[in-house]
């Protein structure tokens, strides 16, 4: 597929991480649904798709480490982008999907793609049991489970140079971010729908070119839908997901703005899973260092503030190299951190194409 | 002084303004139609390669079901899910009456990016359009502009689209054709690590990238033809140019010695020479290129036609302009320029500086020159039917062409010096034998000319032959193989019960026809299948056929082949013929099939549907009194409600099939027709170079008391005696070139062999044109001796010459 469509295709595809060239999804909903505050949720219906939502992912990234003590990242989504609010069977079904998975290693990054419609089979999320797949990768329900559909989970993808293989098991509730879900984006008031499952233990196993890797790890899924997630103005966002020492984390976001302006919003999860929203301003992101990333200059090292939890942490990354190198391109892999909060997470940052 | 030197070679142009008009014209004509012909190859080649290249079929490996059928969707499903690249392409025909669409469609999300998709580049598409019906289709503009089926989606130009085709989301495809299932999978050059290799993973089968395009080796027979014309014409023009050349250098003799008696070098006179030879090429070649692209454009529609009706291929209707083209053309006319000029320039090395400024006729061939070049002759003939028998290949079908003109060519001075001093002999009276000691003693200047008539000639003889004898065997071929009266085709398979139901009563016979596109022995192929019926064992043409073979057939237990595919594939009676794993069955019989390059077997219905259950049945064949037919078909259409295209008789079938033969040969009749009318150029002058050369042989005889207007006709005469003796040599070359053509050339280019038929009355024709030509390119010379003033034949006395 050449890359104008690709990148065309993403503009429809695009989750609010590529901000930029976001017409169409930044102010009109055009038909589609749009997040009401206050949400209800209905489980395990709403880990299914909400076709009539304009997009929405599935997105889980991992901090791993092998036996030698290496430090791993791998990420893993799947997107859903609607170009109707309905579903189909065939090939006329309006939904589009785009898989990305990524590997992090302290010297390299590996990421791939995949593309698919919706109506064949190819691509797909069924809530209980829990599946969302796209060609051979696949998220899925690993045994039938008491708890939560997503509280047990298999994971694997394959690009050319790389697989992974993880089993994941989570250890804690879902977490809601913003008002209980109905996470706000803009001044204007453009949100999502956004919860997460923060607590995942992993075990399994990286494939790298020199050969397999045992590894164990925690794991993040993000579960977020909208129809016009961002304002016009924004044109990227840097996003972390933070897992302290002691067990408490943190989600925080910032989105830029064209006039040089940010949105920030950050959710405190306390180690038993109660959460504390935070507001535009609350939370403060700096960058610190900059590095060359595929021929742009990103800021891989930021200062993270959150005054009202006593938080100042630095962010170092595993791999300054850490680019997504698909149709539209982002930076995402794991982190450090240190301060007061030492631990480990992930940093996404997008429009710095 | 180089300067100097080309200015005064430059002004012998001035004074002879018709030489000059002879020598750009004779470069202009070769140029024009040897380009004009790459041209038109050009055009096509680029197009078969994009069509190739089309989905990125010249690089992706494809899979693909080994009976044909398309690969279920199911099966696409479990191929990505196993986690190998794979896309899906759903193609297909949509078809209104004359009108039709090849539709190609794809899944952009999975495409391989060799498949370039080109037509998604360039301007913004819609994208949600594209995906959502009612879709776009990705078109040139001028199939858009061309007749299309009704009801399509918007139409979105792109140039990069092949031509009677539109690219389409794989979802519009599959709306548009009915069909949910993708014909094949293109498979991404590269494959995930860790996955065991494609070729195991399924009863699929896994064909690699296609390197030629299939419908480039079937027409490339029809540019051979091209390119031996345009080569043809351009040996011909070269004739003129020598001619024309070799006039200017025996006039400017005096000019040469005067500038070598004044000093200029011999280095820096054939420089000047050079020059001035590059210059008129280069002026001419231009002049060709623009004479050229509008002969092209001019026979590019007819081409495009053809190509289309004959091969199914399909190729622009215009023209593009091609740089490299202009280059290679101009290219070949200086080299061809040089050649021609080759003689003149090694003349002018030669002469001593101090040689008498003596114009002559051109050096008579020694008995010695005429037999190396009778030799040569000899051998060129030789190899031509060394070819001939060896042959088996279209190349050697042409190279037996080539030795066998090029032989005749040469051996014409000899054989018409021969005629000559037979029939000298006979000669009664002082005067006749003048005349013929004096035709003899022209040969040598004339033989060019004469042999490029020759060429002409048997040129138009040959192909005229070849495509009398095609068009006799194919009406022939068609009246029998189209017996029945009427054609019905229906868009809905369900709606056939209720078809069959209103025309049973009504016809003696309904045959329903049915064929899938399927390989057969390594080509691309189709299997029918059909009822056993008297329509078909009374009027099918077999060529060879096993005792009892339509009673074989019948019984399911052999079928029939066209004759295409048992020459292609060396197949004989009693061969086991594999269509599928599941359908091998031996050869009872071989059937003549005109006017169709693909492989075809035919077994009974039967047969067909265990091994096509999915091939529904939409077309039908009526046997119904032949004045019957009109009544049924209006019913057809009136009462029962077919579309207009649903019904069609047998004759507008007839008329369809010659049309497209027309259009062929009507590309190669104007070919023909340049290429006779450079011969004439080429004849004219030479005559006209003889002329001012052959004034100290005329002076005496109009001494001796012939009027010069006597002088005159007698030339007139013996240009057309020397006309008339060519076309009498030029005959058998002609019958021998249509034997090769119809025997050697066809038989590789179209897998069939056509019986030779004798068309005298062309031949007449042939021969009144070619006298015509005589005689028109004698009337220039003979009536400028007419005219000539006695002075000018005095001074030949005068100056002692």
């Amino acid at each position: 597929m050449n890359v104008r469509l690709a990148a065309a295709l993403l503009c429809l595809i695009s989750p609010p991480v590529f901000a930029q060239g976001f017409a169409g999804l930044g102010t009109e909903a055009g038909g589609f649904a749009v997040p009401e505050n206050p949400l209800t949720f209905d489980f395990p219906a709403d880990h299914g798709p909400h076709p009539e939502f304009r997009i929405e992912w599935w997105y889980l990234t991992a901090t791993l480490t092998a036996p030698d003590g290496t430090d791993y990242g791998v990420q893993w989504t799947l997107f859903r982008s609607a170009l109707a609010p309905m579903t189909a069977e065939g090939w006329e079904a309006p939904q589009l999907w785009m898989g990305h998975a990524g590997l992090t290693t302290p010297e390299a990054h590996f990421s791939a793609e995949r593309l698919a419609r919706g109506g064949i089979g190819q691509a797909g999320v069924t809530p209980d049991p829990f599946a969302a797949w796209i060609d051979d990768w696949a998220m899925v329900a690993r045994d039938p489970v008491s708890g939560d559909a997503l509280d047990a989970l298999a994971l694997t993808a394959r690009g050319m140079e790389f697989a992974y293989a993880l089993s994941l098991t989570a250890n804690g509730p879902l977490i809601f971010h913003g008002d209980a879900g109905y996470s706000v984006k803009s001044a204007e008031g453009q949100a999502s729908a956004y919860y997460s499952q923060p607590f995942y233990t992993v075990t399994g196993t990286i494939t790298l070119p020199e050969g397999d890797v045992p590894v164990t790890g925690s794991a993040w899924l993000d579960r977020e839908w909208s129809s016009q997630p961002l304002s016009e103005a924004q044109e990227g966002w840097d996003w972390v997901s933070l897992q302290f020492d002691d067990g408490a984390r943190l989600m925080g976001f910032s989105l830029r703005e064209a006039d040089g302006g940010r949105y920030t919003s950050a959710t405190w999860i306390e180690a038993d899973g109660t959460t504390q929203a935070y507001p535009d301003g609350a939370l403060r992101m700096t960058p610190l260092a900059e590095a060359q990333v595929a021929g742009r200059s990103v800021p891989v090292e930021w200062r993270v503030e959150l005054p009202d939890r006593g938080l100042d942490v630095t962010t170092t990354p595993l791999n300054p190299q850490s680019w997504m190198d698909v149709t539209v391109s982002y930076w995402e892999g794991p982190i450090r951190i240190a301060g007061t909060h030492p631990g480990r997470g992930y940093l996404e940052m997008t429009g710095y194409e | 002084m180089v300067y100097t030197a080309v200015l005064t070679l430059l002004s012998h142009w001035r004074r002879h303004p018709g030489q000059l008009l002879t020598l750009v014209a004779g470069l202009a004509l070769a140029t024009a139609l040897w380009s004009g012909v790459q041209a038109i190859n050009a055009e096509a080649r680029a197009s078969y390669a994009e069509a190739a290249a089309t989905l990125g079929q010249d690089q992706l490996s494809r899979l693909s079901r080994a009976d044909g059928r398309p690969v279920p969707l199911a099966d696409y499903i479990a191929l990505r899910r196993a986690g190998y690249l794979v896309s899906p392409v759903i193609s297909g025909e949509l078809r209104d009456g004359p009108a039709r669409l090849r539709l190609l469609g794809i899944d952009p999300l999975t495409a391989p990016p060799q498949t370039g998709a080109p037509a998604l580049e360039g301007e913004a598409l819609d994208l949600a359009a594209f995906f959502t019906a009612p879709g776009l289709l990705l078109m040139t503009d001028e199939t858009a502009a061309g007749a299309l089926p009704p009801d399509l989606p918007p139409i979105v130009l792109r140039d990069t689209v092949p031509p009677g085709a539109a690219i389409t989301d794989i979802g519009t495809a599959a709306r548009l054709l009915g069909q949910a299932d993708p014909n094949y999978l293109l498979v991404a050059a590269d494959q995930p690590a860790g996955l065991p290799p494609l070729d195991e993973a399924r009863d699929l089968r896994l064909q690699g990238p296609s390197t030629t395009a299939d419908i480039g080796s079937l027409t490339d027979s029809f540019h051979l033809n091209l390119t031996a014309f345009g080569l043809l014409s351009f040996a011909v023009g070269l004739f003129i140019v020598h001619a024309a050349i070799g006039l200017a250098f025996e006039q400017r003799r005096a000019t040469v010695r005067t500038l070598r008696a004044l000093g200029l070098p011999l280095r820096t006179t054939l420089v000047a020479f050079g020059l001035e030879l590059a210059g008129l090429a280069l002026f001419s070649g231009a002049l060709g290129l623009v004479l050229g692209y509008a002969i092209a454009a001019a026979l590019m529609p007819g081409v495009a036609g053809t190509l289309r009706g004959l091969y199914g291929a399909s190729i622009p209707g215009t023209l593009s302009f091609d740089p490299v083209w202009a280059l290679s053309a101009i290219g070949m006319t200086l080299a061809g320029a040089g050649l021609a000029g080759l003689q003149a320039l090694r003349r002018a090395a030669q002469m001593p500086i101090l040689a008498p400024a003596n114009p002559r006729a051109w050096a008579q061939a020694s008995a010695r020159s005429m037999r190396m070049q009778a030799l040569a002759a000899g051998t060129l003939l030789a190899v031509g039917v060394g070819f001939a028998v060896v042959g088996g290949s279209l190349e050697a079908g042409f190279a037996t062409l080539a030795a066998l003109l090029l032989g005749a060519a040469l051996i014409l001075p000899a054989t018409l010096g021969l005629i000559l001093r037979l029939a000298s002999r006979s000669a009664r009276g002082a005067l006749s034998e003048w005349i013929f000691a004096d035709t003899r003693q022209q040969l040598p200047g004339l033989s060019l000319a004469l042999m490029a008539l020759l060429l002409a000639l048997a040129a138009n003889i040959g192909v005229s032959t070849m495509v009398g004898s095609f068009r006799e065997t194919f009406t022939g071929w068609l009246d029998q193989r189209l017996a029945p009266e009427l054609y019905l085709s229906i868009a809905d398979p369900g709606e056939a019960e209720s078809l069959l139901a209103f025309v049973r009563p009504r016809a003696e016979a309904v045959l329903p026809i049915v064929s899938t596109e399927i390989p057969l022995a390594g080509r691309p192929g189709e299997v029918f299948g059909q009822v056993d019926h008297a329509t078909y064992r009374d009027h099918w043409p077999l060529l060879a056929a096993a005792p009892g073979a339509w009673d074989r057939v019948a019984d399911g237990e052999a079928l029939l082949i066209n004759e295409q595919l048992a020459r292609f594939a060396g197949l004989t009676l009693g061969d086991v013929l594999e269509i599928t794993p599941d359908l091998s069955l031996p050869i009872a019989g071989v059937y003549s099939d005109y006017g169709n390059p693909t492989a075809q077997a035919s077994v009974t219905l039967t047969r067909f549907t265990e091994t096509f259950p999915d091939v529904p049945v939409t077309r039908f064949a009526l046997r119904v009194p032949p004045e019957d037919a009109p009544a049924l078909a209006s019913a057809l259409r009136d009462d029962y409600g077919l579309p207009p295209d649903g019904v069609v008789n047998q004759a507008q079938i007839k008329r369809f099939s010659l049309s497209v033969f027309e259009q062929t040969f009507s590309i190669t009749g104007a070919l023909n027709v340049l290429t006779l009318g450079v011969a004439a150029f080429a004849l004219l002058t030479s005559l006209l170079t003889l002329a001012t050369l052959r004034l100290p042989q005329l002076a005496p005889v109009w001494a001796l008391g012939l009027t010069r207007a006597r002088l005159a006709r007698i030339e007139v005469v013996r240009s057309l005696i020397l006309g008339a003796l060519t076309f009498a040599l030029a005959l058998p070359v002609g019958l021998m070139l249509a034997w090769v053509l119809l025997a050697i050339v066809n038989v590789e280019a179209f897998g069939w062999r056509l019986p030779m038929t004798l068309f005298p009355i062309d031949w007449l024709r042939l021969f009144a044109l070619a006298m015509l030509a005589a005689a028109l390119a004698a009337a220039l010379p003979a009536l400028r001796l007419a005219r000539l003033s006695p002075t000018t034949l005095l001074k030949v006395f005068a100056h002692e010459r």
